[in-house]
């Protein structure tokens, strides 16, 4: 990948997906397309969403990349993936959108998935003292919103 | 004098008082008074995605009921973040009339139902259009005269396009009233980038490159400063040029402005509206430069 333009981990460079027409349209699946209110399969691959992404950087799976995973059925890799906690909900992706789906609705879906299983990624006791003294409430709580259940 | 309802939020009653001061003073020099709303809270900061999440509307949309029980049909608000909120939940219950009636049924008092006729404006939004710029600019008694200004607006302005005060990719609003003070407006690329946002909290770092991403670019543009309308954007621009120091050993030293001190400083007013003690680069040699204050 020594030419690789942007600085995307490629998923899954080594080993192939092993797919499965189970996981296709799945319970979680369905409770991804119910919270986020978007239907994955009008994705076309574009990559529109990746191109505009401000966060590409810190994501271990690019936008685009989330769409097709999970119209492949692994949403387990977007689960586990940094990708949603690097996600600002910018909403540059939606803007940008030619289907006028909203990458930032799923990425949310996701991360409700894990917050209302006590999964947070911040805990709010363990915020430095220095940083609690220093941001502006805004930052707090809605790093406590987006973060945490 | 005109009267509109007015929003503070937490973050320009705390941190950002420079925001809230030069706003309420350069209204009242327009004529207007921001009327503060009696009794109000947080709105939550942002607007939930999720579709069954409706206990987070519950806030910004009692908002929006303390508006209406003052027989007003406007509230406006200064913050991005709040105005962002406030606007979304708002179009949500308009549009959906089974959500907005399980809202009022949670909130259990037939008198504080929400009809959903509130209209959210964001202050920019008042003074191009209810105001204008052109007699903003007959008002201006101290034109900002040769400082070159970079309008940030960040994400919560201009997107979702449901929620813009002005084109989604290519928002002139903010550089409109800039040019109208007398000072100019520079066009930057990075206008609508994300500063890095909440991960200031756990992430400095990221936020440090974001910022120094947008500031450099303000620079190479010819900027001498940038004027913002978020808390959260000012922050991170303004505070975090410490951790590029820090990070990069460069040290940019370009002050962020709100657009409300600006307009303060172009009617006439006294720096001390402006508390520029609250900034981390200080503007003030700056303005000094250009004969502004």
């Amino acid at each position: 990948m020594a030419n690789a333009p942007l600085n995307y981990t490629p998923v899954e460079t080594n080993d192939t997906l092993q797919l499965s027409g189970d996981r296709i349209g799945d319970r979680i699946f369905l409770k991804i397309e119910e919270l986020s209110g978007e239907k994955v399969f009008r994705c076309m691959q574009c990559g529109s969403c990746s191109a505009g992404c401000p966060m590409h950087d810190r994501m271990d799976i690019a936008p685009n990349q989330i769409w097709k995973l999970l119209q492949m059925g692994e949403h387990e890799k977007v689960k586990n993936s940094e990708s949603i906690w690097a996600c600002l909900s910018c909403f540059t992706c939606g803007v940008r959108c030619p289907k006028g789906i909203d990458l930032a609705k799923v990425m949310e879906a996701v991360r409700q998935l894990l917050v209302r299983k006590r999964l947070d990624r911040v805990d709010g006791n363990k915020i430095p003292k220095e940083i609690l003294e220093e941001v502006p409430q805004i930052a707090l709580i809605s790093c406590l919103r987006k973060q945490s259940g | 004098m005109n009267k509109i309802s007015y929003y503070p939020g937490c973050t320009l009653s705390n941190t950002a008082k420079n925001f809230d001061l030069s706003a309420r003073e350069s209204m009242k020099a327009l004529g207007w008074e921001l009327d503060e709303l009696p009794r109000w809270n947080c709105c939550g900061t942002v607007y939930s995605l999720a579709s069954d999440n409706l206990i987070n509307h519950v806030a910004p949309i009692r908002l929006l009921v303390h508006t209406q029980e003052l027989g007003r049909d406007k509230l406006t608000t200064l913050c991005s973040m709040c105005y962002h909120t406030l606007k979304m939940s708002n179009l949500m219950v308009q549009k959906d009339r089974d959500k907005l009636e399980k809202i009022n049924f949670f909130t259990k008092d037939k008198d504080a139902e929400y009809k959903g006729r509130v209209e959210v404006l964001h202050l920019l939004e008042i003074l191009k259009n209810d105001i204008g710029f052109a007699n903003i600019k007959e008002k201006i008694s101290r034109p900002l005269k040769g400082l070159k200004l970079a309008s940030y607006y960040g994400c919560l302005l201009t997107r979702p396009k449901a929620a813009a005060i002005d084109d989604v990719e290519m928002p002139t609003i903010m550089g409109d009233l800039i040019n109208s003070l007398g000072a100019q407006a520079v066009y930057d690329p990075c206008l609508t980038e994300c500063c890095g946002s909440y991960h200031t909290v756990m992430d400095q770092e990221v936020v440090a490159d974001k910022a120094e991403r947008i500031i450099s670019s303000a620079i190479k543009n010819g900027a001498e400063a940038i004027v913002t309308s978020c808390p959260l954007c000012f922050f991170n621009l303004d505070e975090r040029q410490k951790n590029i120091l820090e990070k990069t050993g460069k040290a940019y030293d370009l002050p962020i402005l709100y657009f409300t001190q600006l307009l303060a400083l172009g009617l006439g007013l006294g720096p001390e509206v402006c508390k520029f003690d609250l900034h981390h680069i200080d503007p003030r040699p700056l303005l000094k430069a250009k004969s502004i204050i």
